[in-house]
């Protein structure tokens, strides 16, 4: 493996009263693309906001580019070089489309240009203009993916990009997915579509109770399909 | 909570100092304490078992003691005609203006009750039958339902002992009455509530006019005792004022409004010399209380009790 | 015509104050009732300037909502923010506390009868129909060129976008990297600034007093109800409104036009509840 860019140990968070991670641990290395599978409710999203920062109480250890950043407040994390698209994608209706585009500031130069993103969703373009919750599904999806790659951050987490998208869209984020890492962007992916992540990812991680149970590299999927089918329930 | 028998002495022992304390203490002052007793009570049936702050309540406490003057000095009829018109008065500009206010949830309806309350001070400045900055001055203490006579403080004092326990058992009764829990229903959740088939509107409505109405009987009450109406207790800073009582008591709690509405009568008293820094006292309280203890003096006692008696039980957060 | 001048005039400070507490309550959550306290601290500070130090209304004019601001960027840093997660109306109880630490102490200082602050444009200007003191049309268009500021730079800027985008999502937008609680901070400096400023401008105007703002803030309560507190624009229009029907109400019927304001709330409440320019919440 390369470089190590990631690595969480013995994570674990809680929202009020409810533990929900009880020692997540995987690694994500430099130019990656991982995902995150498992059930609904096992703690994938939380993973990813804990990893942000943006959940209430987390213990454990996160480690970016080798240095800690339990502890740190989400913008001191995000400056460091880390972007979140959220599975409810945060797209502000108070702003138009370009407006959100240029809502997250440069934290590192080696961004992508307007230009490049609007190259990458030329629908964006078009639409600049609108507000930014007048767009349909798949394009408010290109959006929270667009805004986050003008910052610089060499470290991408998108949960669930394919959520409720029709297959052709679906199709076209797996190709965008796919540019972004040869572009040479790190991508921790949450996916409940097992079809779409097995398309793109290098490496799998599955995860059960608030825990990560499996790895599974994309060569060796074909080999434990039957396993993978019994975590997934599908 | 405490065992029945502690209660009963408890009970006991409050009620025998409140029959014997117009000998000990001044009666006047005890009678104003029991007023504003009353109306921080009355305030705190609305935010506390409605979940509505209303921070317009001087106008019903102020405009029933210009009713109760008015009836009793200008029209001259007996004092009981008095209480009633500031009841049914107070209870008359709480159903309008509830009516509207209640279109409007949360902080606005705190918003708009102090909106309403600051156009009836306005009118009170300019409405003839105040007597604008003076007031109503003078209001005679005449026998209540002919015999009672009032004018002797003792005999009053037990007069509006028995008015606040009216009150107070009313609250009591309308707080644990199936209307109450309705109440309680709709201020934890008002959708919940409505998809019950319950109208919440109408309960809020009738919370509110309740509570002016109780409001009313504390400001003519009052009007009877200190003989006279002014501006100040229609004005803002009484609204704020009652805040205050309920919120040192403890906000939601039963007692803590009474409490709270001795220990801010108390301080007056004392503080009075200071002129305007009592404004700066009162503004410190409110400061301290929001950030430290927002369970108020009753809601802080009763959590330290428990958790001296029962240690693992879950401390709830009053009216959050 | 006079009247519906002087109506325009109150209309300035409805609009700034309004829109300075529509600006904090988006970011915050919180009904800044020190709105009031602040307006009046505005006056004092360039009342104060003038008196000991000689500074002049036109440098008070950016010096006093710079100091006032200062102050307020101190309470929300001390006091403020360790309420954000509680129901609104602590907040409400909260800055209703401070007012009246604030005016009380002023009071208690300088007693409550007023001093006068010269105005410093004397003369009147002939607009055709009437003659209007020349300074109070400065402060009419003074308002207007600090509201429309003030709409511009949260409807078409970086920093305007943040402020909107914290709003909605104050944690995605720290996600990204903002440092929201600085954002903030910053946004209750510049809506009690918005504030002093409106103070300064009322000195030369009404009497410099310890109880300036205490009525004030309440006639603005009823106007931010009127309008809603969700659109910048709609409180400038709501408050320039507003001192209009209060200007004509005092030709027609002098006596209802302290209370006109509460009337024209219930009408609206009646009719549209969110108000005019708002959505419901």
């Amino acid at each position: 493996m390369a470089e190590i860019l990631l690595k969480v140990a013995g994570l674990h968070a809680w929202y009020g009263e409810s533990h929900i991670l009880h020692g997540v641990d995987f690694q994500v290395g430099r130019g990656e693309l991982v995902t995150l599978l498992g059930r609904n409710g096992v703690g994938k999203t939380t993973t990813l906001r804990s990893i942000m920062g943006i959940v209430e109480k987390r213990t454990g250890s996160i480690a970016f580019a080798g240095r800690e950043t339990v502890g740190q407040p989400s913008d001191t994390i995000a400056r460091q070089g880390l972007a979140y698209c959220p599975e409810e994608r945060g797209i502000f209706s108070s702003l138009n489309v370009e407006e959100n585009l240029l809502l997250p500031p440069v934290v590192k130069p080696g961004g992508m240009s307007v230009d490049e993103i609007y190259r990458l969703f030329p629908n964006l373009l078009e639409r600049r203009r609108s507000q930014g919750t007048k767009l349909s599904g798949g394009e408010q999806q290109m959006l929270a993916i667009g805004r986050i790659l003008r910052t610089g951050a060499n470290l991408l987490l998108l949960d669930e990009p394919t959520e409720g998208l029709a297959p052709v869209i679906v199709q076209r984020i797996g190709d965008i997915i796919s540019e972004l890492k040869d572009r040479g962007f790190t991508i921790l992916l949450v996916e409940q579509n097992f079809h779409f992540a097995a398309r793109v990812a290098d490496r799998h991680y599955v995860m059960e109770d608030g825990k990560v149970v499996d790895m599974i590299a994309a060569a060796e999927v074909e080999q434990n399909r039957a396993k993978l089918q019994a975590y997934l329930g599908v | 909570m405490m065992k029945d028998s502690q209660r009963t002495l408890v009970i006991a022992i409050v009620a025998a100092l409140a029959l014997a304390a117009p000998w000990v203490a001044y009666p006047v002052f005890l009678m104003t304490a029991l007023c504003f007793a009353l109306f921080a009570c009355a305030f705190n049936l609305l935010l506390g078992y409605a979940g509505l702050m209303s921070f317009g309540h001087a106008m019903f406490f102020g405009m029933a003691g210009y009713f109760y003057g008015h009836v009793v000095k200008t029209w001259n009829l007996p004092p009981e005609l008095g209480l009633i018109a500031g009841v049914a008065g107070a209870a008359a500009i709480g159903l309008v203006t509830g009516a509207l206010a209640i279109r409007r949830q949360g902080i606005y309806f705190a918003m708009i009750t102090l909106a309403f309350a600051q156009m009836v001070y306005f009118f009170c400045v300019q409405a003839p039958f105040t007597g604008g900055e003076d007031g109503l001055q003078g209001i005679p203490r005449k026998p209540l339902l002919g015999i009672i006579p009032t004018h002797d403080d003792h005999v009053l004092y037990y007069v509006v002992l028995a008015i606040f326990l009216f009150g107070f058992g009313t609250i009591y009764r309308i707080i644990h009455s199936p209307f109450g829990q309705v109440l309680k229903a709709i201020r934890d959740n008002e959708q919940r509530a409505v998809s019950l088939g319950y109208e919440a509107d109408r309960y809020k409505l009738l919370a509110f006019v309740l509570s002016a109405a109780l409001a009313g009987l504390a400001g003519a009450t009052k009007a009877m005792v200190l003989q006279f109406a002014t501006l100040t207790d229609v004005s803002a800073a009484m609204s704020g004022e009652v805040v205050l009582m309920a919120l040192v008591g403890g906000l939601g709690t039963i007692t803590g409004p009474v409490i709270g509405a001795f220990i801010l009568v108390t301080m007056q008293n004392y503080l009075a010399s200071f002129g305007e820094f009592v404004l700066v006292i009162q503004g410190v309280i409110f400061v301290v209380i929001v950030i430290a203890f927002r369970r108020g003096l009753v809601g802080e006692l009763s959590a330290l009790w428990r958790a001296r008696f029962q240690p693992r039980s879950t401390e709830p957060e009053t009216a959050d | 015509m006079a009247q519906v001048a002087i109506g325009l005039v109150n209309g300035a400070f409805y609009a700034m104050l309004s829109l300075g507490l529509a600006v904090i309550f988006g970011m915050l959550n919180v009904i800044n009732f020190t709105h009031g306290a602040q307006f009046m601290m505005g006056a004092f500070a360039a009342w104060l300037l003038l008196g000991h130090l000689d500074v002049p209304f036109w440098a008070s004019l950016i010096l006093s909502p710079l100091l006032v601001g200062l102050f307020g960027v101190i309470l929300e840093r001390l006091l403020l923010k360790r309420i954000y997660h509680l129901d609104h109306l602590y907040g409400f109880l909260l800055t209703f506390g401070l007012a009246l630490i604030i005016e009380g102490l002023a009071q208690w200082k300088w007693g409550s009868s007023g001093a006068p602050y010269p105005a410093p444009i004397t003369g009147g200007t002939n607009l055709g129909f009437m003659i209007m003191p020349t300074y109070r049309l400065f402060v009419v268009v003074a308002a207007l060129v600090v509201c429309l500021a003030t709409w511009y730079g949260i409807e078409r800027t970086r920093l305007g976008a943040y402020l909107r985008a914290a709003t909605e999502n104050p944690t995605l937008v720290r996600a990204f990297g903002i440092n929201v609680p600085r954002l903030i901070t910053l946004t209750y400096g510049l809506g009690v600034a918005l504030a002093a400023l409106a103070g300064v401008l009322a000195a030369p105007i009404q009497q410099v007093s310890a109880l300036m703002g205490t009525n004030l803030v309440l006639v603005v309560f009823a106007v931010v109800v009127i309008g809603g507190m969700g659109s910048i624009m709609g409180s400038i229009v709501t408050g320039f409104g507003l001192g209009l029907i209060e200007g004509l109400t005092k030709v027609y019927y002098p006596p209802a036009s302290n209370t006109v304001i509460f009337v024209v709330m219930a009408l609206v409440l009646l009719v549209k509840p969110a108000g005019l320019f708002g959505q419901k919440r």
